[in-house]
């Protein structure tokens, strides 16, 4: 993992002094709240429905068993003893004070952590795949560029007051994990003819309103370019992105509206202009970061492991867990071990502070001190010996952490919605819980097979309900929350948008309505075919049918 | 409107000639961009340096005719959430323009060092904060990760920093 | 048979601790929306704004708003469910906010209440 030196711990800590003057001039009336908003957003402070809510930044998903403890430990103090993990690997809470702020900001420092750019117009927190370093498929560990992308974007003076928020993702796996292609700009590793790894630069992709998939403006970036490049891009969305109407403000319009040939020579174009820099430094800088992102001394150890054998024999629930929450790890005898955030009924991204401190503990005992969140809102413990599954699982159902959902209709993605958001139009838990309910049978889950479920509370997209498989959008219709289903979206690397199935469920209609949708899946389907897959052969008819035939 | 230049608050020696006012026979004026290709000509015979108002919609490359005649080129700030005119300040820098690079319009204090960074080096600012909060909001961060910006002696490039032994990199000229 | 009478109340949050507060008979803010004062006609609702804009000015709260409500047996009712749970907290979470502190609405976040 990244550990900061004298230059990162200066940065937090004269940022930490910076925004305790900017909230105490604004409690002393100095700033107006229009003046202070962007300065507040700009540090992750946002108002929401009941309180302030501060989100914290989790670069790249990844945290140590320490930070996590430090974030329980401020749930305690400073809020009401738990937190939120958000679809963008972060962390929010939502009952802080403004005054309360400073003080939490210094103890996030203290762990090497901050609030920077977890909100506002600016480079928000760039995530990754949530099994980067870990997983088997990789071709490279995606962090290192996360982190160097996470410093060249920090407080960025060019970049910071743009016409709308920002967000980069990165891949180092060609299974797309990290949903490169609905992001402002998406990074993809692979690797040329020659054997060389570069990046896909793929740019205008995105949720919300109007989504769509980004177009590669680079097929073949070489590494050491990156952050030039990436200046270029963002210059040219800096003077050109529309600033008139914030609904077309991101990129995408930009992209859209130019055509892809335009943008790409605009970006071209900046990009021969600029003055060549070195890129030495940029060079030297990604391998003294990569050098932190050294794979764990992992043990070496058989592929087969007897114990977990003989316990996944015995244990049914165990086996199942295996079989959901479990994932390939790269080195032998070892396996990703997911946790689940989703418990039936529950709350999707939730977790106490005690939940937190078990998973640091877990954390510390089977998986090298490290954590990973997940944008799905769930976590990871990415290296964890199969020997040690068992004991794992155990330790996890004791704290309602072993739900063997993960992938499945019980793992449903929401984002808080009218319970917490001031944005959101209709309310989003309690869509998911009675989902969860209704679903909650594992068998069931089981055989209905990989199914993503996306809520978003609003057209924001926070729950990125557009490219869910099944895709819901809550809605106010004259002061009552309605909900329109969507189908077919995806993230992965064949990334779709859901299509609009028909008019809009209330509320406690929707469970009902995602059974008939499963049930004309589960009717149709072949042999082994997945939910979307079934959905892109069938098309939309068949479940328009189930949904809206008169009897 | 107060300016600061080098940390300080001055006198500004420099005249704003709007679009219709008569030229001064002499002295440093600032005019809009669209007097600048009306009369360039009469302009280029000014006695006194010319500055001129460039608005973040046009194209920096507009300026590259006028750019050796320029000893100033105030960047208006619509709203100080518009944040176009960073990256103009940067490009205009980059075409080696050494002049006056002044942040006139809607600025905030707390944006003071960004602008800094960018290359502004004069801030037309307003009486609405006091002076100390002008003053010394430019100096909030004593470092910053990307390279090749502007900064005082004292404030650190934390990739330069760390790799003192690479490539000499072509420092930037100290702000002010 | 309750008698309804319909206005608008006052809503902002504390500035110092984010807090949901209504403005009150009195002239000040409170954390439970019955203390709220309800306006009953425009003249009246413009009145409470432009006390609420110079509170705002005192730095005392922020984001201040009107929205619909009525009284139903002494009981002030946000007409929107957004605001309704303003007044209550999570509906997910009734352990939390408002409603678990004693200072909740009388009436539920959902309609038919």
């Amino acid at each position: 993992m990244y550990r900061y030196d004298e230059f990162d711990y200066q940065f937090v800590r004269d940022r930490t002094a910076q925004f305790a003057d900017q909230a105490r001039r604004r409690l002393a009336g100095e700033l107006t709240e229009d003046e202070f908003r962007p300065l507040r957003l700009m540090n992750g402070l946002y108002l929401q429905l009941h309180a302030y809510m501060l989100r914290i930044a989790i670069p790249y998903g990844t945290l140590s068993s320490r930070q996590m403890r430090q974030l329980a430990m401020i749930a305690r103090r400073w809020d009401k003893n738990y937190g939120h993990f958000t679809t963008r690997q972060n962390i929010q809470f939502n009952w802080i004070k403004l005054e309360d702020t400073p003080e939490i900001l210094a103890a996030l420092a203290d762990v090497e952590m901050h609030a920077i750019q977890t909100s506002g117009n600016c480079i928000r927190n760039v995530t990754t795949d949530q099994w980067a370093g870990a997983a088997a498929d990789e071709i490279a560990d995606p962090r290192p560029v996360a982190e160097l992308i996470r410093q060249w974007s920090s407080l960025h003076p060019e970049f910071s007051y743009l016409p709308r928020k920002f967000k980069i993702a990165v891949t180092g796996a060609p299974n797309d994990r990290a949903a490169v292609k609905v992001h402002d700009i998406g990074l993809r590793l692979h690797k040329n003819d020659k054997g060389e790894a570069g990046w896909e630069v793929i740019v205008g992709g995105g949720l919300g309103r109007t989504p769509l998939i980004g177009v590669t403006v680079r097929e073949f970036l070489p590494q050491h370019e990156l952050i030039a490049y990436l200046e270029a891009i963002m210059r040219v969305y800096n003077l050109y992105g529309r600033r008139d109407n914030k609904y077309k403000a991101r990129i995408k319009i930009l992209v859209h509206e130019l055509g892809p040939e335009k943008f790409r020579a605009e970006v071209e174009a900046e990009y021969a202009r600029r003055p060549k820099q070195e890129t030495e430094v940029e060079e030297r800088e990604l391998a003294r970061i990569a050098a932190y992102f050294a794979p764990p001394q992992f043990e070496r150890l058989p592929r087969w492991s007897p114990r977990f054998e003989e316990a996944r024999l015995a244990n049914p629930a165990f086996a199942r867990w295996v079989r959901t929450n479990v994932a390939a790890h790269f080195a032998d005898g070892y396996a990703i071990a997911n946790i689940s955030l989703k418990p039936e009924g529950g709350i999707p991204g939730d977790a106490t502070s005690e939940q937190m401190e078990l998973v640091a503990d877990l954390a510390e005992r089977h998986s090298f001190s490290e954590i990973r969140v997940s944008h799905a809102q769930n976590l990871v413990l990415p290296h964890v010996k199969r020997d040690d599954l068992f004991d794992l699982w155990q330790a996890l159902s004791g704290a309602g952490l072993a739900a063997s959902n993960l992938g499945l209709a019980g793992d449903i993605i929401a984002c808080p919605g009218l319970d917490y958001c001031t944005l959101a139009t209709a309310r989003s838990i309690p869509v998911a819980q009675a989902i969860s309910r209704k679903f909650a049978d594992y068998d069931r889950q089981q055989d209905i097979g990989p199914l993503k479920i996306n809520i978003s509370g609003c057209i924001n997209a926070c729950g990125h309900h557009h490219v869910g498989h099944i895709g819901i959008l809550g809605l106010d219709k004259k002061g009552e929350e309605y909900y329109q289903i969507t189908l077919g979206g995806s993230s992965a690397t064949s990334a779709s948008i859901g299509q609009i199935i028909g008019p809009g469920f209330a509320g406690h209609d929707v469970p009902d309505a995602i059974e008939k949708i499963l049930d004309t899946y589960l009717k149709h389907r072949q042999p082994g075919e997945e939910f979307l897959a079934a959905y892109r052969r069938l098309g939309a008819q068949p479940f328009k049918e189930a949904l809206y035939a008169a009897h | 409107m107060p300016l600061i230049k080098n940390d300080r608050f001055i006198d500004d020696p420099w005249t704003h000639v709007g679009l219709e006012d008569s030229l001064p026979s002499s002295g440093d004026i600032i005019v809009p961009y669209a007097r600048l290709l009306k009369e360039w000509d009469a302009l280029t015979r000014h006695d006194g340096r010319l500055g001129v108002v460039f608005t973040n919609i046009d194209r920096v490359e507009a300026l590259s005719l006028f750019l050796p005649r320029l000893a100033l080129i105030a960047l208006p700030f619509p709203s100080f959430t518009d944040g176009r005119a960073y990256s103009l300040a940067r490009q205009i820098r980059e075409t080696g323009f050494a002049g006056e690079l002044r942040a006139s319009g809607n600025v905030l204090p707390d944006q003071l060092q960004f602008m800094r960074q960018v290359g502004f080096d004069a801030f037309e600012v307003t009486e609405r904060f006091a002076p100390e909060v002008w003053l010394g909001a430019s100096r909030r961060m004593s470092l910053a990760y990307q390279r090749g910006l502007y900064r005082p002696a004292g404030e650190a490039e934390v990739w330069s920093e760390r790799h003192r032994d690479a490539e000499p990199w072509l420092e930037q000229p100290h702000a002010g | 048979m309750s008698i309804t009478e319909k206005g608008q109340a006052m809503t902002a949050n504390r500035l110092r601790d984010g807090a949901v507060v209504f403005f009150t008979r009195s002239g000040d803010w409170s954390e439970a929306i019955d203390a709220a004062v309800l306006a009953t006609e425009p003249q009246a609702a413009r009145a409470l704004e432009s006390r609420g804009k110079d509170d705002e000015r005192a730095t005392l709260v922020t984001g201040v708003y009107l929205f619909d409500a009525e009284r139903r047996d002494g009981h002030i009712r946000a007409l929107h469910i957004r605001e309704r749970i303003r007044t209550l907290g999570p509906t997910v979470r009734l352990d939390l906010g408002k409603q678990a502190e004693g200072l909740g609405g009388a009436f539920p976040a959902e309609n038919g209440g």
